[in-house]
């Protein structure tokens, strides 16, 4: 095709042993906006980073007008026309607009800086892209959205034919979108083509025209958005087949899970934060494991950050066992019994050099001390006693935590939280990255602990769990609740349509949330 | 999105404007401001604050402060610190003072050379080998010393008193100019460090390395991704602040007549403190020469009306570190908000 700016064929990467692109395609036309989708692991970050010079191929061609090239740099990508906007505004804060726009390439004139043209050159760019931003204004006076277009006009100004966005909406409000919008559209109609990444639907049929699915490092499909539905794209990105989904739906159709009654533990209501989060409401009881559905990006893991304290929201409220809770810190939510096993365990969860006896009752230290003094008869009595009882394999409570494996990693992180005694446990992937078996011990001690009368909240990204796991599941969507599933309602078919149309269109069986 | 919001999020950022405005008036004028009102209280209280002679010696005995300053305002700018330079100023007097009898051209060459490659060595390791500033200019602290020591034998070197011009750099005046009965001379220092300032201030401004300069301070990450040469310009800083910290070291031997192994110690940290107090961000970025030179003078103002009040030279110490304490815990206060 003439129109084609960029074609990548086979590109292949790996670090370290992993393959995280295996042999992906991808074609690019002028004035086209094209996105690229994929759930964790897919491989999109890699595709870009490979695409702007970021990390280098290790197989495949790329093609610029036709022209093979090799990027050895971001510079080298640059010059080609080629330039990626990262979701994190990589600007100065204490410079000013302009010269964000020309650092590193500054007009001169007799070796000093043309501060004037250089005004006035970033004044025309941001004029072609129908921002009115003064160029001498310093960048940090400007709102994040602003700074955002700053940085694309900084990726425009080499006169860019490819424009890659990297979640260009994850910090904006709706409002700002706009603004975005408004500048993709300028660059199209000037046949630029624009690779888009966001995980929000409503964004993609909105803005682009194409989009090229990823999954597990694979390439899947590239498919014209306007003939490709919502619940085709879900299909794609999770890799189900939506005929053989419709017929299971159908046939799991099972009266013998009628609702159970519930005592109530704990409810948030209407939590809101920017667009992340728009007015989620969720209930957990008693001895209940709810499970939390949605595809990357959706406001699964910010529900629970959000009753977890670890971000703040504008408006809402979390009720335990009937009490308001004033949370604004996860001190607060822990003091109140609330837990939380967050998704990424090496960075937010263990602690790596330690033995497995500190690591497990680190979070309990307050109740271990006496006069300053850690009782180490105490301790190891609660260390036996949970390694025992989650089955966690060490050659010792000494062992540090960093040579078990990734199940018995999280029994451990499990275990800190349990000698807490919470009331309220909240999982977020609890059996990603562990080995089949581990994943199965680690579900039975979810249902043992619900049984004991903990809540449960499990955010999974693997329907198959949370089907079988969860007397409840509730569907995110693009920050919002989409719906909830009961007994036999839960199905993978209908968690699936949930998150691709929400609460409109749904099949039968699925009840909408805002009707309640 | 509702009107509400719409009204919300302009008003948020409306004070948010305001609110960077005063922080930046402070954060640009609090230190001149402050400097004034410390000048007024001591004209008032010191009959001798405002004699010629008075502000005269002021002057030249922070010149050479200024110097080792104004490297450090671009060190300092990049992020960075430089901690040898007290050591450099002993060093480069010591090499001048031994060169003195073979002209002043060669004594002053050869020790603001043999600085700025130490310098340069500061650079080099920190931008290839990347290890923190701190510890690398600690080092070169420690070893410059011992050279400067080693050098010597440990006693002082005196210049060669037949040298006219070796003097004349630390000692000598430019002009003359007799108003009636006020006698307004300029002194050979304060010249060098006026024209050094002017120098500074161009190249900070007017020229890609000094923009990289604040860019480096500002976002490492983002300069490197922007595609600036991170290392030339972290070589650059720390050989410009040798460099600066040389010539202080041959005017100081000059001035002594004598260069000694022993000089020049806390020096690095005085700087530290008139570049701070002047408001360059010490996580740097943002900041300049020009308010390196009111940092300088404030501290230079406070020691002389410490002397006139007849209170301990210690004292000063006490207050220099209160203030620059003070200093620190209002400009983190002024951008924190803002973020």
């Amino acid at each position: 095709m003439n129109d084609e700016l960029l074609r990548m064929t086979g590109i292949t990467k790996r670090f370290a042993g992993v393959t995280a692109l295996d042999s992906v395609d991808f074609a690019l036309r002028a004035g086209e906006c094209h996105s690229l989708v994929g759930e964790n692991g897919a491989g999109k970050s890699t595709l870009i980073k490979v695409m702007s010079g970021a990390y280098t191929r290790d197989a495949g061609e790329i093609f610029v007008e036709g022209k093979s090239v090799n990027f050895r740099s971001p510079e080298d990508a640059q010059s080609a026309g080629v330039v990626a906007v990262y979701q994190e505004v990589n600007l100065l804060l204490f410079r000013t607009v302009a010269e964000n726009i020309y650092l590193g390439r500054e007009p001169r004139r007799f070796g000093m800086i043309d501060w004037k043209r250089m005004n006035a050159d970033a004044k025309a760019i941001l004029d072609r892209l129908g921002l009115d931003i003064n160029p001498r204004a310093t960048l940090g006076t400007l709102n994040i959205a602003l700074r955002q277009m700053v940085a694309i006009a900084r990726g425009v100004s080499f006169n860019a034919k490819v424009v890659v966005l990297d979640e260009p909406t994850s910090s904006l409000t709706d409002r700002e979108v706009g603004i975005l919008y408004d500048v993709i559209r300028r660059l199209k109609a000037e046949g630029v083509g624009i690779v888009y990444i966001s995980h929000r639907f409503d964004e993609l049929y909105a803005v682009c025209d194409r989009v090229t699915v990823l999954r597990d490092g694979k390439y899947v499909a590239t498919r014209d958005l306007k003939d490709l539905d919502r619940l085709d794209l879900v299909c794609l990105m999770l890799g189900k087949q939506r005929e053989e989904l419709e017929r299971k739906g159908a046939t799991a159709f099972d009266h013998s899970a009628a609702p159970v009654e519930v005592e109530p533990l704990m409810s948030a209501t209407n939590l809101k934060r920017g667009r992340h989060l728009n007015n989620v409401s969720v209930e957990v009881g008693r001895g209940e494991i709810v499970g939390m559905a949605g595809l990357l990006g959706s406001g699964r893991t910010e529900t629970a950050r959000a009753i977890f304290g670890a971000d703040n929201i504008e408006s809402g409220s979390i009720e335990l066992e009937g009490k308001r809770l004033k949370i604004s810190e996860p001190n607060n939510a822990i003091d109140a019994g609330i837990a939380f096993l967050s998704e990424d365990r090496k960075a937010e969860g263990i602690i790596p050099e330690l033995s497995v006896r500190e690591n497990l009752t680190l979070a309990a230290l307050p109740a271990l001390t006496n006069m300053g003094v850690v009782s180490r008869a105490k301790q190891t009595e609660i260390v036996n006693n949970f390694m025992q009882r989650l089955g966690i394999k060490a050659s010792s409570s000494e062992q540090k935590i960093r040579e078990l494996s990734g199940g018995n990693q999280q029994k451990v992180l499990l275990a800190r939280w349990l000698c807490k005694n919470p009331k309220f446990l909240i999982l977020d992937e609890p059996t990603r990255g562990i080995d089949i078996g581990a994943k199965g011990e680690i579900q039975n001690l979810i249902n043992e602990l619900a049984a004991q009368g903990l809540g449960v909240l499990m955010i999974s990204s693997e329907l198959e769990e949370l089907v079988e796991g969860s007397s409840r599941v509730v569907v995110m969507r693009d920050g919002t609740r989409a719906a909830e599933l009961r007994g036999n309602q839960i199905s993978q078919a209908n968690i699936i349509h949930a998150m691709a149309h929400g609460e409109e269109k749904q099949e039968s069986g699925v009840r909408s949330q805002e009707s309640e | 999105m509702s009107d509400a919001t719409l009204t919300a999020d302009s008003i948020d950022t409306q004070a948010g404007v305001r609110r960077a405005c005063v922080a930046s008036f402070i954060q640009k004028q609090g230190a001149l401001i402050v400097l004034v009102l410390l000048c007024v209280v001591a004209a008032f209280r010191y009959d001798n604050f405002l004699t010629e002679a008075n502000l005269q010696n002021i002057l030249r005995q922070n010149s050479m402060l200024a110097l080792v300053a104004l490297g450090m305002t671009f060190v300092i700018l990049t992020g960075g610190i430089d901690l040898s330079v007290g050591s450099f100023v002993a060093l480069a007097g010591v090499i001048a003072a031994n060169l003195a009898g073979q002209g002043t051209i060669v004594a002053l060459l050869a020790a603001v050379a043999a600085t700025t490659a130490l310098g340069l060595v500061n650079g080099a390791v920190i931008s290839k080998a990347r290890i923190q500033p701190f510890v690398v200019t600690l080092a070169m602290m420690i070893a410059a010393r011992g050279l400067a020591l080693i050098a010597t034998g440990e006693t002082a070197v005196r210049v060669n008193s037949l040298n006219q011009g070796f003097t004349w750099l630390g000692r000598g005046t430019i002009f003359e100019l007799s108003v009636g009965s006020i006698n307004i001379e300029l002194y050979v220092p304060v010249l060098i460090a006026l024209i050094a300032y002017l120098i500074g201030w161009f190249v900070l401004n007017h020229t890609r390395f000094g923009r990289h300069t604040f860019a480096l301070g500002d976002n490492e990450e983002a300069a490197r991704l922007m595609g600036l040469n991170v290392g030339r310009v972290t070589l650059g800083v720390y050989a410009l602040s040798g460099a600066l910290a040389g010539l202080a070291g041959v005017i100081l031997a000059s001035r002594l007549g004598a260069g000694q192994p022993t000089e020049g110690v806390g020096w690095e940290l005085d700087a530290i403190a008139a570049v701070v107090v002047g408001g360059t961000l010490l996580t740097g970025g943002k900041g300049g020469v020009g308010a390196t030179i009111i940092g300088v003078l404030l501290l230079g103002v406070i020691l002389n009306m410490i002397k006139a009040e007849g209170l301990s030279s210690w004292w000063q110490l006490v207050l220099r570190g209160a203030f620059l304490l003070a200093v620190v815990v209002v400009q983190n206060r002024l951008n924190s908000r803002k973020k």
